[in-house]
């Protein structure tokens, strides 16, 4: 047992502390506040506190705990509610009520609770580390596999069928001579990645419903994106729309130092929302963790790998998960705090120079792997974090560092925030290298994606040129060609990439129907254009009556999506063909 | 503020005083970021604060600076306890200055209890999402922008704004909608000038809500650093009366743009690495964790609503003071000096400004159905208006169509109208929508994209004004 030794901030230095271990959690003081030991110094411990440090004095004790900062992994954690070192928020406000104590405790999984375990392995089996040997069924969406912890390895001795915590015994294996227990539970390392067989390269769509992504900048399973935005960009939005419509098995949505309103908005709206896929509560496939901004700083960083455990625990599993982390900025000015505390030498802006390594520690641990021990299986870890540039300045080094590391950015623009034009991702900065990934995906449905993708893309840059004539000269004064550009230039941003996540319908848009608004306003351009080219004017275009239906298209519900679309088709060729032959 | 106790440690040995530090031996006892006083040769006694302990030595910030400070005479005394405010129901009325003394000539108050003044987080999981409507009887806000009972909604202004006059004005209209509830206001000044400050409390005594009001009070002249301490004192009295006294409260805090330049200049005096422009880099988490003090409990019937006003330094909505605070609050009221210049008040810039508790706060049973769909086509028409405005500096107003003339009117008839009301008016939500629809009726009706079909028969005037005859 050591003891205090100095206070400044976060950074607790504990004296008499021989025999600790650096990354070793503490107690500090008579209400034990949580700490973990960040360096090693003959008989002293650096220590940073994960909970605040007013009012500590010289001399309280520091108790070491023997582990190191691990998450509770079993059957229990979906739907639960965390803050970030998972403690149960639900069960703090039983023991606390309504604010949070320092020092209060509350365990990750619940452990009165029995779960119906069903085993699959049976007595005799060999196995090793990563073997599946049975299951709980969770909840109705998620059937939570049981898998051999690591340095676990031998032939079943026994195994049983049953009611049980997580901490009671369900399995032994015998190995050499040696019984060792199994239980439903499991502790891992948060800052260790978990193990793997082999690591796969990204493919297939992590479908969100979101048009500008799946459509323009799609995010393939097992992919890493950055959402970077200043302040009202509506990167929380954003998030909240993939957490909730993402095409996976599990998300996990972890709040960093962000609104504590808005955490309780998303609370509340997912015990309302329904899967579309499944029709069960969204509820049912979500794991949150909650580190608010007046929450402790420190913390913020074990939220973020607290939150990667477990997605990389669900992954083993077979599962696609989806996090998400809002915002990694404020993780990174965490880091700044705690390296300016202990002296470091900084880097740009105050920085700690290991910023960008810890950053890509945090992203690297996406991706698609195939999954250690039998049956043989996949599983994708996809990531995505938002990051808040101070002054939406795009050069600062945290989005600069997160920019290096992902393979997907979208970027928010504060002036298309400010016309309320939502998602406001800028189709002009924004990139996905992930094109070539989902590919495959995409030709199923839609074979000629990438032509129309790439059309549409290349209109937009081409409005984008012209802009600037504008600003001069006045619409009114381009050329036919140009004003028709223009025109469906404002169609593809206003119709298509424009998508209100509060409309009942337009929510959430199949990948199937994305394609076909895209290709309707593109079919819309190349008749246009043959109507110009045979010697009609600007203004017979404009005033044609599918405009306004091209611009009903995103509130038409999906199942009588393709019928309206083929009706759209034939009005529109009638239409605008029709009108040239009357000119010709 | 500080419990009157007795001093238990008394430290001596001070090694250095620099700036605003005084490095002493170590001091047992004492607890971190505990308040001591620094007691002078010639007796004159200093408030400090205990920033890094250690069992080597004892770091003071002392407020106002280590001006006659010496090594020889010179003792740190601590009491062992940090900050703590004394609260009681009978503090409703009463004004206090920046370090929470009675400034009103009465006596202090008899405490019911001590409370820390940097508080416990809440919960978030036993947080209520905030979704009750205030009506605060200016259109621009209730139509636009509306605010919500547990939300934080800055106002963002710049120097010779009338800032004070709409704080006021919200003040003194703001309620719950068809409710007569009990309600408290904690006002925090800040820095403030003399002027500024009695110009609210005159504001109050005029209404009569100064019963009702509790205020802390720090004027330019007080020390600067005591304004680390004013906002966390109006909180805490505010978490006071919201959750052990169940009434609704509403916090004003200003200038913000004072306390930030506070915590830079401590933050320079312990030599700390500065951030953007100087400011510490802990600032996000700084405000965060005040401004994280208002919302709603489940299973509490108070609530705390926090409106801080700051002045942008040079309007910039980039300053890493309205930044911050755009990061953390739930959207942001910015004046405009634009529309000030053009006579128009309140001079609210509609395209700034923003609530995000707004779609939770509007609707049928809360203000009007037609409220969403008002919103977004006022938006849109004065969008347009205001864009053809900027067009048409440069190519000139004849070179517009029809069309656009029509909603380059529109936007001049939107500021006169709809955004412009007087100080002591208050306009009842229903009667902020109807403004909005008789903008539309200059419209052209197909351009209504925006408006479901059911509300144009309802609510435009010419279909409204028939059926009503």
């Amino acid at each position: 047992m050591g003891k205090i030794w100095r206070v400044s901030g976060p950074l607790v230095i504990a004296d008499d502390m021989k025999g600790s271990q650096v990354y070793e959690i503490v107690e500090i003081g008579k209400e034990g506040i949580v700490g973990e030991i960040i360096g090693l110094e003959r008989n002293k411990a650096i220590v940073q506190a994960h909970e605040d440090t007013l009012g500590l004095k010289i001399g309280e004790e520091v108790r070491g705990t023997g582990k190191i900062l691990s998450a509770e992994l079993g059957p229990g954690l979906v739907a639960s509610i965390y803050d970030g070192l998972q403690k149960s928020l639900l069960t703090l406000i039983e023991n606390t009520g309504s604010f949070i104590r320092r020092g209060a405790k509350a365990c990750a999984l619940p452990r009165d609770k029995k779960w119906q375990f069903t085993p699959t392995a049976k007595v005799g089996d060999a196995v090793s580390e990563g073997d599946i040997i049975g299951s709980v069924p969770e909840t109705s969406l998620i059937e939570h596999k049981i898998m051999l912890p690591s340095g676990i390895k031998g032939r079943i001795k026994e195994i049983r069928k049953g009611e049980y915590t997580v901490e009671e015994p369900i399995a032994w294996v015998e190995f050499n001579g040696e019984v060792k227990e199994l239980k439903l539970m499991q502790e891992w390392p948060v800052r260790k990645p978990r193990a793997y067989k082999q690591r796969l390269d990204p493919s297939g769509l992590l479908t969100t419903g979101m048009r500008i992504l799946d459509y323009m900048f799609p995010l393939a399973l097992g992919g890493k994106a950055a959402i970077p935005g200043g302040f009202g960009t509506g990167k929380t939005v954003a998030l909240q729309q993939l957490v909730r419509w993402a095409q996976t098995h599990l998300n996990i949505y972890v709040g960093c130092g962000e609104r504590g309103n808005e955490m309780a908005d998303v609370l509340y709206s997912f015990r309302q929302l329904k899967d579309p896929r499944t029709g069960k509560m969204l509820e049912e496939k979500e794991i949150f963790l909650a580190n608010t901004s007046n929450m402790p700083v420190v913390a913020r960083e074990a939220s973020i790998f607290v939150g990667v455990t477990i997605g990389e625990y669900f992954r083993d599993m077979g599962y696609d998960i989806l996090l998400v982390a809002d915002s990694t900025s404020r993780w990174a000015e965490a880091m700044r705090e705690m390296g300016g505390r202990l002296e470091e030498m900084p880097g740009e802006e105050g920085f700690p120079s290991y910023m960008g390594s810890r950053l890509a520690s945090f992203y690297e641990r996406a991706g698609m792997v195939e999954c250690l021990g039998s049956p043989k299986r996949k599983g994708a870890l996809t990531i995505c974090g938002a990051v808040s540039p101070p002054g939406a300045d795009f050069s600062e080094p945290v989005t600069q560092s997160t920019i290096r590391i992902v393979d997907a950015l979208y970027a928010l623009d504060v002036s298309l925030a400010n016309k309320r034009h939502f998602p406001a991702i800028s189709w002009l900065t924004s990139y996905s290298l992930y094109v070539d990934a989902v590919k495959d995906w995409w030709n199923q449905f839609d074979p000629g994606w990438e032509n129309t993708r790439a059309t549409a893309l290349k209109i937009l840059q081409q409005e984008a040129e012209l802009e600037e004539i504008v600003r001069l000269v006045g619409p009114e004064a381009l050329p036919d060609g140009d004003k028709l550009l223009l025109l469906v230039a404002r169609m593809i941003r206003e119709d298509f990439l424009q998508q209100s996540a509060y409309h009942e319908v337009d929510t959430y848009c199949m990948p199937v129907k994305a394609g076909l608004m895209l290709k309707t306003i593109i079919r819309f351009y190349e008749l246009s254009q043959e109507m110009l080219n045979s010697g009609a004017g600007i203004d017979a275009i404009r005033s044609s009556p599918v405009i306004r239906k091209i611009s009903r298209m995103k509130e038409i519900p999906h199942d009588t999506f393709e019928q309206r679309t083929k009706e759209l088709w034939l009005e529109m060729e009638q239409n605008l063909v029709g009108h040239k032959g009357g000119i010709t | 503020m500080n419990i009157p106790s007795l001093y238990i440690k008394e430290g001596k040995a001070i090694n250095k005083a620099k700036g605003a530090l005084i490095i002493a031996e170590s001091i047992p006892g004492i607890k971190f970021n505990e308040i001591v006083d620094v007691q002078l040769s010639s007796g004159q006694i200093k408030s400090g604060q205990a920033i890094d302990i250690s069992d080597e030595a004892t770091v003071v910030q002392v407020f106002g600076g280590v001006s006659e400070v010496d090594l020889l005479g010179s003792k740190i005394r601590c009491k062992g306890e940090t900050l703590k405010l004394a609260v009681s129901a009978d503090i409703l009325g009463r004004i206090f200055n920046g370090m929470g003394e009675p400034m009103d000539g009465a006596p202090p108050i008899i405490p019911e209890s001590y409370l820390d003044i940097n508080g416990e987080p809440i919960n978030p999981a036993s947080r209520m999402p905030p979704a009750e409507f205030i009506e605060t009887g200016i259109s621009s806000i209730d139509g636009l922008n509306v605010l919500v009972r547990g939300q934080k909604l800055p106002i963002f202004s710049g120097s010779g704004l009338p800032h004070n006059r709409i704080a006021a004005q919200i003040i003194r209209q703001a309620a719950v909608k068809g409710k007569v509830e009990k309600f408290a206001i904690v006002f925090g000044a800040i820095g403030i000038s003399y002027d500024d400050a009695s110009f609210f409390i005159r504001n109050l005594e005029r209404t009569g809500a100064l019963e009702r009001t509790v205020a802390f009070i720090n004027t330019a002249s007080d020390p600067t650093i005591e304004r680390i301490s004013t906002p966390r004192l109006a909180l805490t009295t505010a978490e006071y009366l919201a959750w052990r006294r169940n009434l609704h409260v509403l916090v004003v805090l200003t200038d913000m743009t004072n306390y930030c330049e506070a915590l830079r200049e401590l933050s320079a005096m312990r030599e700390e690495i500065p951030s953007r422009r100087g400011y510490p880099g802990y600032m996000y988490t700084d405000l965060a964790t005040m401004y994280e003090r208002a919302g709603r409990i489940s299973g509490k019937e108070g609530s705390i609503t926090i409106m801080p006003i700051l002045t942008m330094p040079d309007d910039d909505i980039t300053h890493p003071i309205p930044d911050l605070t755009g990061y953390i609050t739930e959207g942001q009221i910015v004046l405009s000096r634009n529309l000030e210049r053009k006579g128009v008040y309140p001079p609210i810039d509609v395209f700034l400004s923003l609530s995000r508790m707004m779609k939770e706060g509007i609707g049928p049973g809360k203000t009007r159905e037609d409220h969403n769909n008002v919103f977004m086509q006022s938006y849109a028409a004065y969008s347009e208006g205001c864009y053809l405005r900027e067009i048409s500096t440069i190519i000139g107003a004849e070179a517009l169509s029809e069309r656009d003339k029509t909603y380059l009117a529109n936007a001049d008839e939107f500021e006169k109208k709809f955004i412009s009301q007087g100080e002591f008016e208050k306009r009842k939500v229903e009667d902020t929508l109807d403004i909005g629809w008789e903008l539309f009726s200059a419209l052209p009706e197909e351009d209504l994209k925006l408006i479901s079909e059911k509300f144009i028969k309802r609510y435009l005037p010419k279909y409204s004004k028939k059926s009503q005859a």
